[in-house]
């Protein structure tokens, strides 16, 4: 008897997997919250795009609440995002970006056609450092406080009412704390 | 005339083959159950008609993309008049639609071999294959034609251009690599086929698995390599010099070849020595699923970059139910079933009966860390405990530990014998073999380098140890022979096929420790007349010019190598602008070698007649795929064994005496 059900164990590990892979398959990837919340912000040490002589590390991010966010010029819905980002930097939000899996090349092109709102874009082809943040695509954006602690995180694009509601609020409870 | 129809042809001889493969799912099976000659027959003519019409439906596609018929929605999305027409051709397979209806026509041509070559299987057992093929088939053929038709139109509104195919697919890594892929995902439905008719049967005997050895091995080789081919492919052409990244689509492929190496082993034991049985039909389930994993996976964009493109969640829901369906079914049936096909053997814990158990335990263990690294980011999503990702640190370190146990078993595996093997005379064999590689890999990286690095001597003690092992099993059954020539033409195929297997693996492990250990890479700006050293090697750049190709235009650099100031060679590096989608991509420049490659990949342009250029020096970076290839090699060789032919020799003998 024990056996036979020796023998079910293949079929329930499988029914948990289909499991999984059902509820993988519905999941909504926008508003998913960091593991890195709270946390530091992942060292790096990485060209910028425009030069690849000047490099930055994590004290990039010291001193300043930052927003940085993680986007590439292969990217559609960074494209969509860039308004918003735009209007946020003419807030006065300090914008760092992660060009992640790109080219100079082509994301040069994309800042010059669609505005450059970043005051440093780090230029990160391997996605090294979107991979030590967790990032699953592009665009993903990480609210950095003044100590270098991730805050906030912000799956997916940026959208006009998210600005408003969730990104300058949280920047400006960081300033102040 | 016709050819405006072609497409329609397509999509009508593509329900005809579903038609067929249904018919070939449920007459046969019906009729193996309930014992009736007639019904078993129409197993062979519909898997023959299935693959016809498949094929038919396979070249429309190709004539679509070879006519520049922009009006079907695949071949308007994946293809440009501009493009060369072996491109046009190879496009058929360059997107998700296309893809599946080559999955599909290779399941059904397996299937056709399978008709074809194993003509003596007994009618019912044949019966019983097709039959699960067919159902295989008929779930992946409604697929394509419920939600993937690649035969769709955009009427009325035909576009005048296509958007071309992704530059990244046109080279010829990519014409090769997904079939070869496919064709070993596909072929393991091959045994996993055999498996649920034994189970059907309750029966699993020599003979069996005799039969379901070759398939197993074929299937096996075409997979090794459909990966290294990717390796290769995103190796020069990703621009970054890297072979593996332990990316989801990567592992998809990586899973079943870990399971197939076990279900390798398995079936040896199995044939050998009557054992394993349950455990090998388990893993022959196992094989195929990852392989159906591998495609949900890949296809339904669970875990690729989920908000980058948009995944089609419809297609996803499918292929999961077709995932459910066949395993789940499968393993219901081995639940039901499995106690019938089992039977106890006994050997000791030193034999290799023992060592292949601990063989396939490993390679279960490989795979299921494999499995849980590739799937820990959705499990942890679903349990709402975060998102995290899973890259190659958590792999290597679990991935090059157990490869350092697996490889100190594979040596002693081939030199233990079944059943029980004297504790002291396995070390007998052995402590030259053992005490040799030690000494060598310590070694090496001093000759080599002129410094000792624990991490390169550990990749050689391995490789090494697999070598002399092989070696000295060799030397050993020469020894006894009359003469070595009468030695060598004593041994089988089979036993040529697990030295070059065996090998191959040493091959790559060499591969990997080297270039993993002594890559050189350096980014440089350069202008002309710069020079940059590496490795010894002088890399000056002659000048920079455009070049126009037939879908894109290019800068290409001239650098001129040389080293101990004598000219060597010049490499003509490119970054291309692909016009139709305005998309940028490295052509890296290769002078490829047994013992080195020199790589140049050009980076971006910053002003001034300046270029950002990465040059790498790879030292044995070859062996990596070279090792992969004797693997397959021998996968395949052990096929040609003469016992997996005695069976058609014999069935030649009994045909005459019918006819006399």
């Amino acid at each position: 008897m024990t056996r036979r059900l020796l023998l079910l164990v293949p079929l329930v590990l499988f029914a948990g997997l289909a499991v999984f892979l059902y509820r993988g398959l519905n999941h909504d990837p926008v508003g998913r919250e960091s593991a890195l919340i709270g946390r530091e912000f992942p060292a790096f040490s990485l060209a910028t795009v425009a030069d690849p002589d000047v490099r930055h590390d994590a004290s990039l991010l010291a001193g300043k609440v930052t927003l940085v966010n993680v986007w590439g010029a292969w990217c559609p819905t960074c494209r969509e995002e860039m308004p918003q980002l735009m209007a946020l930097a003419e807030q006065g939000v300090r914008l760092v970006g992660v060009d992640y899996k790109d080219t100079r090349e082509a994301a040069t092109e994309f800042l010059d056609t669609l505005g450059d709102p970043f005051a440093v874009n780090l230029f990160d082809p391997d996605g090294t450092l979107g991979f030590d943040l967790g990032v699953y695509g592009a665009p993903e954006s990480f609210l950095v406080d003044r100590d270098g602690i991730i805050r906030y995180h912000h799956t997916g694009a940026i959208r006009p009412e998210n600005v408003e509601q969730e990104i300058l609020p949280r920047v400006q409870r960081w300033r102040d704390d | 005339m016709l050819l405006p129809f072609i497409p329609e042809v397509g999509h009508f001889a593509l329900i005809l083959a579903l038609m067929m493969a249904l018919i070939q799912a449920v007459v046969p099976l019906a009729g193996a159950a309930t014992r009736r000659p007639l019904w078993m027959a129409y197993a062979r003519p519909m898997a023959l008609g299935q693959f016809a019409f498949l094929l038919v439906a396979f070249a429309s596609l190709m004539a679509s993309f070879l006519f520049d018929d922009f009006s079907v929605a695949y071949v308007a999305n994946n293809a440009n008049s501009q493009l060369p027409w072996y491109y046009k051709a190879t496009a058929v397979w360059g997107s998700h639609e296309g893809s599946m209806l080559l999955w599909c026509l290779m399941l059904a041509g397996w299937g056709c071999a399978v008709a074809g070559l194993s003509r003596r299987l007994p009618a019912a057992l044949m019966a019983r294959v097709l039959g699960v093929m067919g159902l295989v088939g008929s779930g992946f053929l409604l697929f394509v034609l419920l939600t993937s038709n690649p035969f769709t139109r955009l009427l009325p509104n035909v576009p005048g251009e296509g958007a071309d195919l992704n530059p990244l697919l046109q080279d010829v890594g990519l014409i090769i690599h997904p079939p070869m892929l496919y064709m070993g995902y596909v072929g393991f439905s091959v045994v996993f086929a055999f498996a649920i008719a034994a189970l059907l049967e309750g029966r699993i005997d020599a003979a069996w698995t005799r039969w379901a050895r070759p398939w197993t091995n074929v299937a096996w080789a075409f997979l090794t390599v459909g990966i290294a081919l990717g390796s290769w492919w995103a190796y020069y052409e990703l621009g970054w010099g890297g072979w593996w990244f332990w990316d989801p689509v990567e592992n998809a492929s990586l899973l079943p070849w870990l399971a197939g190496t076990a279900l390798l082993h398995s079936l040896a034991v199995t044939e050998k020595r009557g054992s394993f049985k349950s455990w090998t039909v388990l893993l022959a389930i196992f094989t195929f699923s990852l392989s159906l994993l591998g495609t949900f996976l890949v296809r339904s964009g669970v875990l690729t970059s989920v908000h980058a493109f948009a995944n089609d969640p419809t297609r996803g829901a499918f292929i999961l139910i077709l995932l459910g369906l066949t395993v789940g079914g499968a393993l219901t049936l081995f639940a039901l079933r499995a106690p019938r096909v089992s039977q106890a053997v006994t050997f000791g814990w030193l034999s290799r009966d023992a060592l292949l158990l601990v063989n396939n335990i490993l390679l279960v263990v490989m795979t299921v860390t494999v499995l849980l690294g590739t799937l820990y980011p959705l499990i942890l999503d679903a349990l709402g405990l975060g998102k995290v990702s899973v890259g190659p640190p958590y792999f290597n370190a679990l991935f090059v530990p157990l490869t350092a146990l697996l490889c100190l078993f594979m040596g002693l595996g081939p030199v233990a014998r079944w059943k029980r093997m004297p504790a002291r005379e396995l070390w007998r064999r052995l402590a030259g073999a053992a005490l040799g590689a030690v000494v060598l890999a310590a070694l090496a990286p001093l000759v080599y380098h002129g410094r000792w690095n624990p991490g390169v001597s550990l990749g050689l003690l391995l490789a090494l140890w697999l070598v002399l092992s092989l070696a000295r099993d060799l030397f050993d059954k020469l020894r006894h022979a009359r003469s070595p020539g009468a030695g060598l033409r004593r041994l089988a195929p089979a036993y040529w096929g697990m030295q070059l297997g065996h090998l191959g693996l040493a091959v790559t492990i060499v591969g990997v420790t080297v270039v993993s250990n002594y890559n050189v890479e350096r980014n440089v700006r350069m202008a002309v007349g710069d020079r940059v050293q590496l490795a010894g090697y002088t890399f000056a750049l002659r000048s920079l010019d455009k070049r126009r190709g037939p879908n894109f235009v290019a800068d290409v650099a001239t650098l001129d190598v040389s080293r101990d100031g004598e000219r060597r060679f010049t490499l003509h590096p490119e970054k291309r602008l692909y016009l139709a989608r305005r998309m940028p991509m490295t052509d890296v420049a290769l002078r490829p070698g047994l013992l080195r490659d020199l790589y140049v990949a050009m980076g971006e342009d910053l002003g001034d007649g300046a270029w950002a250029l990465r040059i790498q020096y790879k030292p044995f970076v070859r062996w990596l795929w070279l090792g992969a290839a004797l693997m397959a090699a021998g996968g395949v060789l052990a096929v040609a064994d003469r016992r997996y032919r005695r069976g058609r020799g014999a069935q030649r003998c009994n045909d005459e005496v019918v006819t006399s």
